[in-house]
């Protein structure tokens, strides 16, 4: 399963993370998250179920583009980090 | 000590004169645009305005008589051929050349690109070796899409050393003129990445660095993720730790003394406002390793004061500074920090103040 780490921005609403969630990319892990912590989903993803402009997640060490995260296979034991994106201030 | 300050604010240049021992504003101009970045060219007098007119993009203003009247010249802008075809955001900040280079200007925009100009701003030219270092892909914005370049700082020993600071993408010096860069900053530390990145150089977000004109190897860095000095130029940094908060935008360095520079720090970076509402100026005058946390004179209940990165000035003597706040407060002191007084607190949000 993967490893899904949240900024510690986000600690308030995920204080028992790193979360372990299974899903073949990006979208299907953080929706294995969200399933179990609904009140998570609206401060990662807007209304239409992109990703928010000035959240930015890294797989194994690497910034994925913000219009490609969702969809971005991912290994079994993969390492997520749902930061946020500086350009949000 | 300096009677006469440049604020750029969101709603216009303000010019700030010292009469009878107070301060006033002394002139308005471009009033209700918003100002990005001030210049007052030390070499020859000129003071620059950077512009961003809400519909019709950003400018650059010169004037050549104290601010009497004001003549349009040419803006920064991205050759229609560079990399990734970007267009000019804002100008960040613009600093002067080196007195052996007479007309020569430089300038930090967003996106961040490096721009300089050898005719006093009648015409621009990108830094095209700068743009194209294959680590702008990793670059992000900080506070804005795009990231962008707010420290440019020539070294006043050799006109071909020039360090840059990028929010994000790190810190750099070309020691050739602009020929080719490398990329420093070893020490810095970012937490909004993941632990095994955080180490990572061209990726940092130094909020703004600032140097000793006597000591040009001591530089000072107020960072996203607390306060750095470098004994080096900037190549390596060392964490200097205040009592409280250690974010913030805003740095000064004093021009002589190379052990003391002020910082105006902030609840770290969720937040963004003074703590308890109680707004402070933090000083060290042994270079980092301890600090005075100066109240006199500023607002010590329900003060939501945020300094940016260009809105903490110190004079050439050392000894009187200004600041200016994103709620549009200005102050000055006359001792070092020690005590602050009013200026006005009804002025436009305040990006930068410098005496001119």
């Amino acid at each position: 399963m993967a490893e899904v780490h949240f900024t510690s921005w986000l600690r308030e609403l995920v204080p028992d993370g790193p979360v372990m969630a299974r899903g073949a990319t990006v979208g299907d892990a953080l929706a294995a998250v969200f399933a179990d912590k609904p009140h998570v989903r609206g401060y990662v993803l807007d209304e239409r179920g992109s990703l928010r402009k000035h959240v930015c997640v890294f797989a194994d060490g690497a910034r994925l583009p913000c219009d490609a995260t969702l969809g971005h296979p991912i290994s079994a034991e993969a390492k997520l980090y749902v930061m946020q994106a500086l350009s949000g201030g | 000590m300096s009677g006469r300050m440049l604020v750029a604010t969101r709603k216009g240049l303000l010019t700030l004169a010292r009469e009878n021992g107070s301060w006033r504003v002394a002139a308005t101009d471009f009033p209700g645009v918003p100002v990005t970045a001030a210049l007052h060219d030390a070499r020859d007098g000129a003071l620059y305005a950077a512009l961003k007119h809400g519909h019709f993009g950003s400018k650059l203003h010169r004037s050549d008589d104290q601010g009497r009247s004001w003549q349009e010249v040419a803006v920064p802008a991205f050759p229609a051929d560079a990399a990734s075809a970007p267009s000019l955001f804002q100008v960040w900040t613009l600093e002067a050349g080196a007195a052996s280079q007479p007309g020569r200007l430089w300038a930090g925009a967003i996106p961040a690109g490096l721009f300089r100009s050898d005719d006093r701003g009648e015409s621009w030219q990108l830094v095209q070796s700068l743009w194209d270092v294959p680590e702008r892909a990793k670059w992000f914005g900080g506070g804005y899409d795009a990231a962008g370049i707010h420290t440019i700082s020539p070294d006043p020993r050799d006109p071909n050393r020039v360090f840059v600071a990028i929010s994000c993408g790190g810190v750099w010096e070309t020691r050739d003129g602009g020929e080719t860069w490398s990329l420093h900053g070893a020490g810095l530390i970012a937490a909004y990445l993941p632990p095994e990145l955080a180490g990572s150089l061209g990726q940092q977000d130094p909020h703004r660095v600032a140097r000793c004109a006597a000591a040009p190897d001591v530089m000072w860095m107020q960072h996203h993720n607390g306060m750095f000095r470098s004994t080096d130029a900037g190549l390596t940094w060392a964490t200097i730790k205040p009592p409280g908060d250690d974010f913030g935008f805003a740095v000064a360095a004093h021009p002589k003394d190379p052990q003391t520079a002020w910082f105006a720090p902030a609840i770290k970076d969720e937040l963004r406002i003074p703590r308890d509402g109680a707004f402070a100026v933090t000083r060290t005058g042994d270079g980092g390793k301890s600090f005075d946390v100066l109240r006199t004179g500023l607002p010590q209940r329900d003060a939501y004061d945020l300094v940016y990165r260009h809105g903490l000035a110190v004079d050439g003597t050392g000894t009187r500074l200004a600041m200016g706040s994103t709620t549009g407060a200005l102050w000055v002191s006359d001792d070092s920090g020690e005590g602050w007084s009013l200026v006005n607190a009804h002025l436009p949000p305040i990006y930068a103040v410098q005496f001119a």
